[in-house]
């Protein structure tokens, strides 16, 4: 089925669960399961992570509430050795890529990532802040898993604000003429802080753009695991085999605020909020869940008492770890530091001693 | 009637002047990213879109150089464009529009055409804020001949200077200190008034050592001036540059003449600096006055950090006193 003749999201499971077609072929019950498990570890991990930012111990931060199901199915299509290069509010899709959350939780301390909390590397690039920016390195990593001719395919994350940056258009055209081995979610969440999509273009749907870029463009239910999975799938395979990029807009929400620093109530609709609230990704694959007989609310709560001690022991190990001392802004600038830069490293050393000396 | 000055922060000066300015000038449109119902993320423009219009006022899809390439044009036909960038970070985005286009079109166009625009965006560190939101960015802008750049450290001039950036005919980065956003409330004056593009202050008069500095580093220089003037009597000038191109060269000059001892303090990375002009200027016109080297308190050369690290990279009040102490030894 070509997706992006369709003139509504594509969906697998209507918001109440319902089936509306067939289950992707692989998925058991037993998968759905463990997704609907890990759909509460993103959301307890962002839960966390913006109550750790009230205590004053996180930065600034932008919780992904909501997102889940596109971010599982961006993850959970990839293979180890594949690529992901997502956006800072793609976090989940690095958890269900097998980033470990206890990384996730140590960066969000206000520090570059520490290695040695992500052990093997995942081959997910760390997210960084400039919009749309990182689209272009993850072409540029598909272009090289080609050029190597490695069986890699590159999963791209970007939002539907980052969509009008010129680099976001600059990265599918390159992915068209060079084919590149990559798919590009776009997640359109509704809203770049307090501007909405319909704002950032004028073309109904953002992944029109894929015609004129000469690559498909699929439409999909952010919210609906097996049809984000189900197109995902199809497009990565694409992929891997030599046919090129693929667009795909996962139509979804953010339930929360832009950031911890942002007031959605100066710019947002409630009832807006309200009518997504009912569309809540985890909210559909439980009532399918519960529909086949293997979960009940007893299991639920179990399971999210389960998720919620997990999520605070990931960050317990995160906002435990060692962090760089004061002088850490020196390391990793260069592979070798410039005489200038030791030279300042030994003048602030010595500054900070004497701080310590006077106190 | 008589108006009178009310307490004002820096972003509630900001606002005012663009809500004077844009009563008075019909030409003048405000465009950028969260700045129309949001108020822009810090509201320098909160209540402006209500009043002005949505023609005056705009939200922009996300996309800087688009911003401030549409912004070249809106002011070459003859509108007087105020672009913001969310943050001074992301002017790297549009940096082809802004070095290789806007401050070049008078030249280009041998004066057929000029490009009145202004750029206002927050800048500096201090506040935990995430990558790319901190960084201090004048330095790159002083090599960047057509463009003026000014960076106001309080309430009264960031008004005055933001009415003189808009009148100017040439295109103004006007960079605003994100940590003295409302750090303080100064005498504001309701009605109009400008403050030259291009002048110091000085902020308080010496004679045994002059600091040259703007921006978040002009409250901390004056915290160490006060501790040293305490210890030791020592007479402290304070200059705040508040434009640093056209940079004061004068004020400078006549300061350090008399003193014959400086120190530069600003919070952006060392290398082909601020400082490095301002000590440029010393050594051409009055080395002969200088009793000791020039002290420079910056930033490190090294990318602005990780917020967990930012407090020992952005100078400290100690850090200045360090400075101050050596450079008063005989
Ligand atoms: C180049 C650039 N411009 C502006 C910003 C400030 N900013 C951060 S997030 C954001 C909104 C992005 O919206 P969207 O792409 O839809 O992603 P979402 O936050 O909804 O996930 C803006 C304007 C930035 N980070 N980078
Ligand atoms: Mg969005």
């Amino acid at each position: 089925m070509r997706k992006d003749e369709l003139e509504t999201p594509y969906q697998i499971m209507d918001p109440a669960g319902k089936m509306l077609g067939a289950m992707p072929e692989g998925l058991t019950n037993q998968k759905l399961l463990e997704w609907y498990r890990l759909m509460w570890e993103i959301r307890y991990y962002s839960n966390k992570t913006v109550a750790l930012q009230r205590q004053g111990r996180s930065t600034t931060w932008g919780p992904l509430n909501g997102q889940e199901a596109t971010a599982i199915g961006m993850g959970a299509v990839l293979q180890p050795q594949d690529w992901m290069v997502g956006s800072y509010r793609d976090a989940g899709a690095y958890m269900a890529k097998g980033y470990p959350m206890k990384a996730l939780f140590y960066y969000t301390r206000g520090f570059s990532i520490a290695p040695e909390l992500v052990g093997q590397d995942k081959r997910c690039l760390p997210y960084q802040i400039v919009l749309a920016t990182q689209t272009l390195h993850g072409v540029g990593i598909a272009m090289a898993s080609r050029i190597k001719k490695e069986n890699a395919v590159t999963m791209i994350g970007v939002g539907d604000g980052a969509s009008s940056e010129g680099d976001f258009n600059e990265a599918l055209n390159f992915a068209g003429v060079f084919k590149a081995p990559a798919v590009i979610v776009l997640v359109n969440n509704g809203w770049a802080i307090s501007t909405p999509r319909s704002h950032q273009s004028a073309a109904k749907y953002l992944m029109h753009r894929a015609v004129g870029f000469g690559m498909p463009g699929m439409l999909v239910d952010g919210n609906d695991v097996l049809a984000c999975y189900s197109v995902m799938k199809e497009a990565v395979e694409r992929a891997r085999h030599g046919e090129g990029p693929t667009l795909i807009e996962a139509v979804t929400y953010r339930h929360g605020a832009h950031t911890t620093a942002d007031d959605p109530t100066r710019y947002r609709d409630p009832k807006e909020v309200e009518y997504w609230m009912q569309r809540d990704p985890t909210l559909r694959l439980k009532n399918y869940l519960v529909e086949q007989g293997v979960w009940d609310e007893e299991k639920d709560r179990q399971i999210r008492e389960e998720v919620e001690s997990y999520v605070n022991e990931q960050a317990d190990i995160a906002y435990n770890h060692p962090t760089p001392g004061p002088d850490g802004m020196f390391t990793n600038t260069y592979e070798k530091l410039t005489p200038r830069m030791l030279k300042q490293r030994e003048e602030l050393r010595r500054e900070l001693n004497l701080e310590a000396e006077v106190k | 009637m008589t108006l009178t000055a009310t307490k004002l922060t820096i972003i509630e000066a900001l606002n005012q002047a663009l809500a004077t300015e844009m009563e008075r000038d019909q030409r003048i449109v405000l465009l950028g990213e969260d700045i129309g119902k949001n108020g822009g993320v810090f509201r320098v423009t909160d209540g402006l879109q209500a009043r002005f219009g949505e023609d005056r006022v705009f939200d922009t899809p996300l996309a800087e150089s688009g911003i401030i390439g549409t912004s070249i044009g809106l002011a070459v036909n003859g509108l007087r464009p105020i672009a913001e960038i969310q943050f001074a970070g992301f002017m790297f985005v549009a940096m082809n529009q802004i070095v290789s286009q806007a401050a070049r079109i008078r030249t280009r166009s041998a004066g057929m055409y000029h490009c009145p625009l202004v750029i206002r965006a927050p800048y500096g560190g201090g506040i935990r804020t995430p990558e790319m939101h901190a960084d201090s960015l004048e330095g790159v802008f002083l090599q960047t001949p057509g463009l003026k750049v000014v960076l106001p450290s309080s309430p009264y001039d960031a008004k005055g200077l933001l009415i003189s950036a808009i009148e100017d005919p040439d295109p103004v980065i006007f960079l605003e200190n994100i940590k003295l956003y409302r750090s303080f409330k100064q005498e504001v004056p309701p009605e109009r008034y400008t403050i030259p593009l291009g002048q110091a202050a000085t902020l308080q008069e010496g004679s045994d050592i002059t600091i040259i500095t703007y921006g978040a580093m002009v409250p901390v220089s004056q915290q160490a001036a006060h501790k040293v003037q305490e210890e030791t009597g020592a007479s402290i000038e304070i200059i705040d540059l508040r434009t640093i191109w056209p940079m004061d060269e004068e004020a400078i000059i006549k300061s350090v003449t008399k003193t014959g001892r400086a120190i530069v303090v600003h919070e952006a990375p060392r290398a082909g600096g601020v400082n490095s002009e301002v000590v440029s200027i010393i050594n051409d016109n009055c080395l002969y006055s200088l009793l000791k080297p020039v002290a420079r308190v910056t930033g490190y050369d090294t990318p602005f950090p990780s917020p967990g690290l930012e407090d020992s990279y952005i100078p400290t009040v100690s850090r200045v006193v360090k400075a101050l102490r050596q450079t008063l030894e005989d």
